[in-house]
């Protein structure tokens, strides 16, 4: 059979699956929900939908259409899946949404939970310093905070009754035996004091490690000084040591040169004066540009445009060799500074007393 | 030390710009603390006081007719007339006259004003107003001698002088004279230097009839220099003298105490002057004192000599001063002066270091010879002070002739072996022999190379400081200059790291910042009943001996006194509920078996504190410490433990090591301290928690099962008497490798329980590596857990 006549009802049924295409399509956009939605499945998909019941009448059409028929009810019903899910999704994600909004929330409205505290600003300042060095290959060394007069003082280069121990005013402990010392007090002193700097602690490490060493010791140091502005009796320190073989004074220039670029940024540069230390010889004063002005010169550096940091030299002979340490084979280099300072300096603190008020409004600003 | 750039000029041709000159002398090692331009003051003039009239309208002030040389004015036959409030001029003085238009150092300036209707054209000036000292009282009375109309900074020979305030180390007693400081920067400069001989006219009798002298301890006194001066009339020194010496700190007395002062500023030479008529025979001796002798010195005082003290004593052994120190009353100068013993001596440092310090009394003298005056100048420096005493004194006086010269024990001569290698090394750049003596040599380091091409430098008698090779090297590159040294940066072989234990106790700091706290840095230093006060018994703490005040005398035992005041001192500042910790050192007595030489014990402890917090808080932030360093620790529950809550309070145990005490905080304590609040707190070694923490930092890997695990829950009733840690741990033991965990979730203590007992309750999770536990396997490991409990405590299955 061929011809206009199975030709007309091609067409014919090509016009039915269209219709029942639209049809559907219309009813998929005409659901309002998900609920809607489900409802109008077994009209579009089921076998009694408009286009199954068209599938189920390809059995009587001649073979010569079956293909073209089926190819057109396949696309139809491929078209409606896809628009149904696409529905589908997009009603589910209304209705999220909607229920979604029915939880606002003024995120402002949250009362304050729980507070991270803050490390006192020594201990940052610190820590940040320990990493400079540390980075430069330093080691960190401790020591005890009391401590003999030998660690202290004698072998540091300053025998008994060297003038220059009037350099520190020192605490004495009290443990019951008690020599005679000349302490500048003109009285008794003990043999134990509260370490005056954290020297004794280069003296310790000297004793007990071979050259090379590179180490740091940051730690608290006690001055018998009347608290002010500037001075506390009970402070913090942080002193370098190197001896290695063929240490020089340009190595410790540089070695200080490297930790103020490092530390305080490449706009900050250091310079060396002398000075006097009993433990270093050539010794000298460490400045840095003047942090504020970066050199200009400004009040706080008193328009020099420097300011002190600290001392350093070269470790006196009659140091290593108290620490039996053979100073032609060995030399080395050690400096100083004060910790607590650097916290005022970059946080524009005017009163070294305040950082120790323990006051909670000073301690969590920083 | 202050030093007049005029006065240097008089060693050494030195000029250039002030500023530079500044930086030299910093860089030199003597830190300009302070310059000061002494501005010209032209306008500043010098007048004759014409006339004295009072002023019609005021008592305070009066008229004073000026004459000043080409100058016309409103006062007593065409003088200039200027108001003045001083009334210490006479009619004929020369004083200084602040002319119109002149401004002053302090700013001020002057022009033509009233006063109570009474012209003044000008300002007759004081010291103080004119920069040149202290003396504000009185106008400054001239020398009859200076030029009319001259300008006055022109007469005093002080224009454009530059005063620097340096700051002198104490290694370098040479700069503690004009003449090393002079030295030190000619040298720098590379210029000549030198100190000019001086003259002295010999008139008198020969000095070895009118004085002697006995140096009895010679290890005291290494030279002692004597001079003889008659013919002497105490008076004013001249202007010039004195404004040096207000310029340089010192106040002028009279002209032998100035001259005397002025020669020690010059050459760094302190002396001393006696009465000639009160020094029976002019004898001085010198010797250390026995002790149990005492003598009034110069300011009035008595002093108690101690065995080892210099003293100066007369034929008859009468202490007449203190050696280095200061003199005695007994032979004091006074107006009634005619013949003057000079004293320059060169005493042993140590010994005036002690008696100056022992007695309190530092001054520019004691401060000299401690640091090391230099023996060589002694004749010098006796001659100096009287050519000067000649110049000062009206009609001169009679020196006699000769110097005594007493000799005990003087350093010898230093020579010191310098390396040209050894420099370079010790400096980081290379130096030949050359070099190395054009620096040494112009600052008096006298250097011969001989053939090994090494230098032999001879040390100076006035660098007492310089001794060894070491030594020398500083001096190099103190005049190569610090700053053209090089820079290298040595490598450590090792790279730089933290101890495992120095980074744990970062990561607990963290961790206690993590939970909330915030670091306290309390005063380590306590008053004695602090420590009392805090509830804390046991061992006496550790006194100091030289305490800044009783409030701050003994060491902390225990960091709870200073957590407590820094909480309280929070909570009275309306800082609420505060939570702080510290870590920080405790101290103990010595023991007698310490290993660290008799050193206190020291022991480094975490403190943490919670102002309104219990002991909830505490017991969580150490599980949470636990936590982090995976340390699997106990608490035991204890009673009266110090300074806590009679029963609030455990001891925290790492296997049988107690290592601190959680708790709250004695109620009795805080109240003491002003809280009202709870306090929580807690308490650990750091020591034992780090290394534990060390201990557990490489624990292995425990494989994650992938089976499904199972929970099951029991509560028991359980006396009071059993720690609900102990049933937990009980399960733990009970519940073998299959039972996972094991967490308390619910405490209840109520009428269904029998007084005295309490309902714990259990969560158990059992799981198994290698399959599925089946019911009967839970069931058999919850039995196994229920017997275990109630056979080993007096507790029952609810």
């Amino acid at each position: 059979m061929n011809g206009p006549d199975s030709d007309a009802g091609l067409q014919t049924l090509l016009a039915d699956i269209d219709a029942a295409r639209s049809h559907g399509l219309a009813a998929i956009a005409a659901a309002s929900s998900i609920e809607d939605l489900a409802h109008t499945e077994s009209g579009l998909f089921g076998r009694k939908s408009a286009l199954g019941q068209i599938k189920q009448g390809f059995g009587s059409l001649p073979v010569e259409m079956r293909a073209t028929a089926g190819r057109a009810l396949n696309e139809a019903q491929q078209e409606l899946r896809t628009a149904h899910a696409a529905a589908a999704d997009d009603l589910a994600a209304a209705a999220r949404r909607t229920q979604l909004q029915r939880e606002w929330l003024d995120l402002t409205e949250t009362p304050p939970g729980p507070r991270r505290g803050h490390l006192h600003l020594v201990t940052q300042t610190t820590e940040r310093l320990e990493d400079v060095f540390v980075g430069m290959g330093f080691t960190v060394s401790e020591g005890p905070q009391a401590e003999t007069d030998w660690y202290n003082f004698e072998a540091l280069n300053l025998p008994a009754a060297h003038p220059a121990r009037s350099m520190w005013d020192t605490l004495y402990l009290d443990l019951g035996e008690r020599t005679e010392l000349g302490d500048g007090e003109g009285g008794e002193a003990s043999n134990v004091v509260l370490r005056t700097h954290t020297s004794p602690v280069q003296i310790r490490v000297m004793e007990v490690q071979p050259p090379p060493i590179y180490t740091i010791c940051p730690g608290r140091v006690f001055r018998r000084d009347t608290a002010d502005a500037s001075h506390m009796p009970v402070f913090h320190q942080l002193e370098g040591l190197v001896v290695d073989r063929g240490i020089s004074f340009a190595d410790l220039a540089g070695t200080l040169e490297e930790f103020t670029s490092a530390y305080f940024g490449r706009s900050i540069s250091s310079r060396l004066r002398p000075s006097y230390f009993p433990f270093t010889e050539p010794s000298a004063e460490f400045d840095i540009n003047c942090v504020i002005c970066e050199g200009a010169g400004c009040q706080t550096c008193q328009r020099t445009g420097w300011i002190e940091l600290g001392g350093c030299g070269m470790v006196h002979p009659n140091v290593l060799t108290n620490c039996g340490i053979d100073f032609e084979e060995w030399t080395g280099f050690a400096f100083g500074f004060g910790i607590d300072r650097l916290a005022l300096m970059r946080h524009g603190i005017d009163d070294l007393r305040d950082m120790y008020t323990n006051d909670i409004r000073f301690l969590n600003q920083f | 030390m202050k030093v007049l750039l005029s006065w240097l000029r008089e060693f050494a041709p030195i000029d250039g710009d002030p500023a530079e000159l500044a930086d030299h002398l910093s860089d030199l090692g003597m830190a300009v603390e302070e310059m000061r331009v002494l501005p010209p003051l032209d306008g500043v003039v010098v007048a004759r006081v014409a006339g004295l009239r009072p002023h019609p309208e005021a008592d305070r002030i009066q008229l004073v007719d000026v004459e000043l040389p080409g100058a016309t004015g409103e006062g007593t036959g065409g003088a200039l007339q200027v108001c003045c409030g001083a009334f210490n001029m006479n009619e004929g003085d020369l004083v200084p006259l602040a002319t119109v238009g002149t401004t002053m150092p302090g700013g001020l300036e002057i022009g033509e004003r009233r006063l109570r209707g009474q012209l003044s054209q000008g300002m007759c000036c004081s010291a103080a107003e004119l920069g040149l000292g202290d003396d504000a009282e009185g106008i400054m009375i001239l020398p009859g001698d200076f030029e009319l109309g001259a300008p006055l900074m022109d007469q005093v020979g002080l224009a454009g002088d530059v005063l620097y305030d340096l700051e002198v180390n104490p290694n370098r007693p040479d700069a503690m004279s004009v003449a090393g400081v002079a030295r030190d920067l000619a040298a720098r400069l590379g210029v000549p230097f030198g100190i000019p001989s001086p003259t002295v006219g010999e008139v008198g009798e020969d000095i070895a009839t009118v004085a002697s002298v006995e140096i009895v301890d010679p290890d005291l006194c290494g030279r002692f220099g004597v001079r003889a001066i008659a013919d002497v009339s105490i008076g004013p020194s001249p202007l010039w003298m004195q404004l040096r010496l207000v310029l340089c700190g010192m106040r002028p007395i009279n002209s032998v105490v100035d001259v005397s002062n002025y020669v020690m500023l010059e050459l760094g030479t302190p002396n001393h002057t006696y009465d000639l008529a009160l020094v029976p025979g002019g004898h001085l001796g010198t010797r250390r004192s026995p002790g149990g002798e005492s003598v009034v010195t110069l300011d009035g005082t008595e002093r108690e000599m101690l065995p080892g003290d210099g003293v100066i004593v007369d034929r008859d052994d009468r202490i007449i001063g203190i050696s280095g120190v200061m003199g005695a009353a007994n032979t004091e100068i006074s107006d009634r002066t005619t013949a003057v013993l000079l004293e320059l001596a060169w005493w042993d440092r140590l010994s005036i270091s002690r008696t100056s310090q022992r007695l309190g009394l530092r001054s520019e003298a004691s401060m000299r010879f401690e640091r090391g005056t230099d023996h060589e100048l002694v004749p010098i420096a006796l001659d100096r002070f009287c050519e000067l005493l000649d110049r000062v004194t009206h009609g001169g006086v009679s020196v006699c002739r000769g110097r005594l010269d007493g000799r005990g024990d003087l350093p010898p001569t230093t020579r010191v072996r310098v390396r040209p290698a050894r420099m370079s090394h010790l400096l980081g750049r290379s130096f030949s022999a050359d070099e190395l003596r054009g620096l040494l040599d112009p600052i008096g380091l006298q250097c011969t190379v001989p053939d090994d091409g090494a230098l032999e430098v001879t040390i100076p008698s006035f660098r007492p400081d310089v001794a060894t090779e070491t030594d020398v090297a500083e001096e190099v590159a103190r005049h190569y200059g610090y700053q053209r040294l090089g820079r290298t940066v040595p490598r450590s072989p090792e790279p730089g790291r933290l101890t495992p234990a120095q980074r744990l106790r970062r990561e607990l700091r963290r961790v206690l910042v993590g939970a909330g706290l915030s670091e306290a840095m309390p005063n380590p230093f306590l008053a004695p009943d602090a420590v009392r006060r805090a509830g804390i018994d046991g061992a006496e703490p550790v006194r100091l001996l030289n305490p800044l005040a009783t409030e701050e005398s003994v060491l902390r035992p225990s960091l709870l006194p200073g957590l407590i005041a820094a909480a309280a001192y929070n909570s009275s500042h309306r800082n609420d509920s505060v939570s702080l910790f510290e870590i920080g050192v405790v101290f103990g007595a010595p023991s007698a078996r310490s290993a660290n030489g008799g050193l206190p014990t020291e022991t480094e402890h975490l403190g943490a504190i919670w102002a309104g917090g219990d002991v909830g808080d505490a017991v969580h932030l150490w599980d949470l410490i636990c936590d982090a360093f995976g340390l699997d620790a106990s608490l035991k529950n204890a009673e009266d433990l110090g300074g806590m809550h009679p029963v609030r309070a455990a001891e925290v145990m790492l296997g049988d090591l107690p290592i601190g005490i959680v708790g709250e905080v004695d109620p009795v304590v805080s109240e003491r301290h002003g809280l009202t609040e709870r306090c929580g707190w807690l308490q650990i070694d750091v020591e034992s928690l780090l290394s534990a923490a060390a201990g557990t930092a490489e624990r292995p890997y425990q494989v994650v099962s992938t089976y499904p695990s199972s929970d099951i829950d029991l509560a028991f009733a359980v006396p009071d008497s059993v720690q609900a840690s102990q049933i937990g741990d009980t399960l733990r033991a009970a519940g073998g490798s299959e039972l996972r965990s094991v967490e308390l979730f619910d405490v209840y203590r109520g009428d269904q329980l029998a007084s005295g007992t309490r309902s714990l309750a259990y969560r158990l999770r059992m799981q198994a590596d290698d399959r599925t536990l089946t019911d009967e396997q839970v069931a058999e490991i919850r039995q196994r857990c229920i017997d275990a409990v109630e056979h080993t405590h007096d507790a029952v299955l609810r």
